[in-house]
């Protein structure tokens, strides 16, 4: 067992409105100020309890993204049956011409 | 209600058709649905038809599969052809799959009926069902107490005689603590030995679907139907689902069972750990060798999973921005729209864990909160396979409580988190567990014993579950 490190976890561990208002912009979400100062408060209580994970000494252990042994799965190029497109379509929110329909994307100002 | 087992049997041979066994499970649910609240959407002209092609195969001879006749409950995160599949949230309204889930595909050319799809928390984000946009289910062993959660509709389906079997999904417990609290069989199996083609992803590399049953046999049966290699799911496991229904009637004979030392303590209910205990008892008096293990590093099983599975949550639920399904808010750019389709359709608990996953993948967090929690996941297969070495089999309790009560846990997320203390180290390792109902708590509700084994591990497991659930009767 060794003593928390990493100082970008204890800053972390304290996540503040302003990191949220970044997060749900990123993650596009928009809050009220209520749900700001609600949602901060929880996700710094969640964050808080991972700050267990610094108890550990993680040094040369490999991260594991996911169980199983299988890398690389490849299946014969061979043309299969795909979705209609039209029963895709039907069920968009909006669709024209064979596409998925938006509202203008260029000019934003994002 | 007769058993699944019992159902295709009696169907197969023309004792009753499978239109008879269809009404009687609807009018179980035209009974008690209203104050259960287990199903979005009860399917009954497509079961009606589904029985009816079923009779007259049965007329023709065959062939029949091995749950002809079968009402199921399928969890509304399971894509259904033609059938509205909401995951419970406001954001898929009205959007209709044009394609089945492998698992739904194979039930139906097993011959099982579909009834309708389950009520779950939005996103099979919670512990409760109590995050559903739709409303919760209520237990139906005690409507004022939750069924648990995300599956809970799928839970109480089976709990309240509406269908023999469901399908259900597990991302940390999802399958098992409903199962415990409903007081049914939850089968959670091992990664990649069943289907994900067409589950609504959560987080990809813990999710898994499963079954839950009144008994350990028929849920034997159903993993055996839906398991097995998909080569539409990269993630499929290339053999067959291991051979679990003959094994049944083992015993635990010389088995090695070992009592999980960090799931007995602290933050377990006395009542609960008492029911473990006496399962521990049982299962050394029919032959096994029972010890306490340590398995250290689940401990922290609650933290890693908490920055893994909304991290992949964030990424998979990215696609939900009023483009190609569901809820669209309209807005004068796309960029506006997306931000006011995501707003109003996601409820809080999938917000929290979408931001929650955006913060721990972000620039300069990357490594400290996901990089660590990947490491940790190492560790956590390390301590299991230590153990392994020396078990063949784990036992735990399920949940560290029996049902609660609504809105006793909803303000705060910590402490719903905490519920899933026993289940979650389970999907980080990609191992099989289920959970299997072992007598009732001091309040009178269900406690569910959770048995896990190794990857592919699932003979050993069922059979130590079949030995419990027998030493009931």
């Amino acid at each position: 067992m060794t003593e928390p490190t990493s100082p970008e976890r204890t800053e972390a561990a304290r996540i503040t409105t302003e990191e949220v208002t970044k997060v749900a912009k990123l993650a596009r979400l928009r809050l009220t100020d209520e749900e700001l100062t609600r949602f901060t408060g929880q996700l710094a209580d969640v964050l808080e309890h991972a700050a267990d994970l610094d108890l550990l000494d993680l040094e040369g252990v490999e991260p594991m993204a996911q169980p199983i042994p299988l890398t690389n799965v490849f299946r014969k190029d061979v043309p299969g049956p795909t979705l209609d497109r039209d029963e895709v379509l039907a069920v968009a929110p909006a669709a024209e011409d064979g596409f998925f329909r938006v509202p203008p994307v260029l000019g934003e100002s994002e | 209600m007769s058993s699944a087992i019992d159902i295709a049997a009696s169907v197969q041979s023309g004792e009753r058709s499978a239109i008879e066994v269809l009404e009687e499970h609807l009018g179980a649910i035209a009974e008690r649905e209203s104050e259960v609240h287990a199903f979005n959407l009860v399917t009954t002209d497509q079961a009606i038809a589904a029985a009816t092609a079923v009779d007259e195969l049965v007329a023709k001879g065959g062939p029949l599969g091995p749950l002809a006749g079968v009402p199921v409950a399928i969890k509304d995160n399971l894509c259904t052809r033609g059938v509205a599949t909401t995951c419970s949230s406001k954001i898929l309204e009205g959007w209709v799959p044009p394609y089945d889930a492998t698992v739904v595909t194979r039930l139906a050319a097993a011959g099982a009926i579909m009834v309708g799809k389950t009520n779950m928390d939005e996103f099979a984000m919670g512990s409760s069902t109590e995050n559903s946009a739709f409303g919760p289910t209520r237990n139906p062993h005690d409507l004022s107490r939750v069924p648990g959660g995300s599956s809970g509709g799928s839970a109480a389906a089976v709990a309240a005689g509406f269908a023999p079997i469901s399908l259900g999904s597990d991302t940390g417990g999802s399958i098992r603590q409903p199962a415990a609290l409903c007081g049914v069989v939850g089968v959670k199996p091992t990664y990649g030995t069943v289907s994900r083609l067409g589950l609504v992803a959560f987080g990809s590399s813990l999710d898994q679907v499963g079954p839950f049953a009144n008994t350990v046999a028929e849920a034997a049966l159903v993993c055996e139907v839906i398991g097995g290699h998909d080569p539409g799911d990269s993630t499929s496991l290339p053999q067959a689902f291991p051979a679990v229904s003959e094994h049944l009637s083992d015993g635990v004979q010389g088995m090695r069972i070992g009592l999980i030392t960090e799931m007995m303590g602290e933050g377990i209910a006395p009542d609960v750990a008492k029911r473990i205990r006496a399962a521990a008892e049982w299962l050394a008096a029919a032959g096994a060798e029972v010890e306490e293990v340590s398995v250290p590093a689940v401990t922290y099983g609650l933290s890693a999973y908490y920055l893994v599975a909304p991290a992949e949550a964030s990424s998979n639920l990215s696609r939900y921005d009023g483009v190609r399904y569901g809820l669209r808010v309209d807005a004068p750019t796309t960029g506006e729209m997306m931000e006011l389709t995501r707003t109003a359709g996601f409820g809080d608990e999938v917000k929290r864990r979408i931001m929650l996953g955006t913060y721990a993948l972000s620039a300069g967090y990357y490594d400290a909160f996901y990089g660590t929690a990947l490491k940790v996941r190492t560790l956590i297969r390390r301590d299991f396979d230590a153990a392994y070495e020396r078990f063949d089999a784990l036992l735990s309790p399920t949940s560290p409580t029996t049902a609660f009560s609504f809105g006793d846990k909803t303000a705060d997320p910590m402490s719903m988190y905490l519920n899933d203390v026993c289940t979650i180290a389970t999907n980080l390792a990609g191992h099989p567990a289920m959970s299997v109902p072992y007598g009732l708590g001091d309040d009178g509700m269900p406690v569910g014993a959770q048995v896990l084994a190794p990857a592919l591990g699932e003979v050993a497991m069922f059979r130590v579950a079949a030995a419990l659930e027998g030493s009931l009767v």
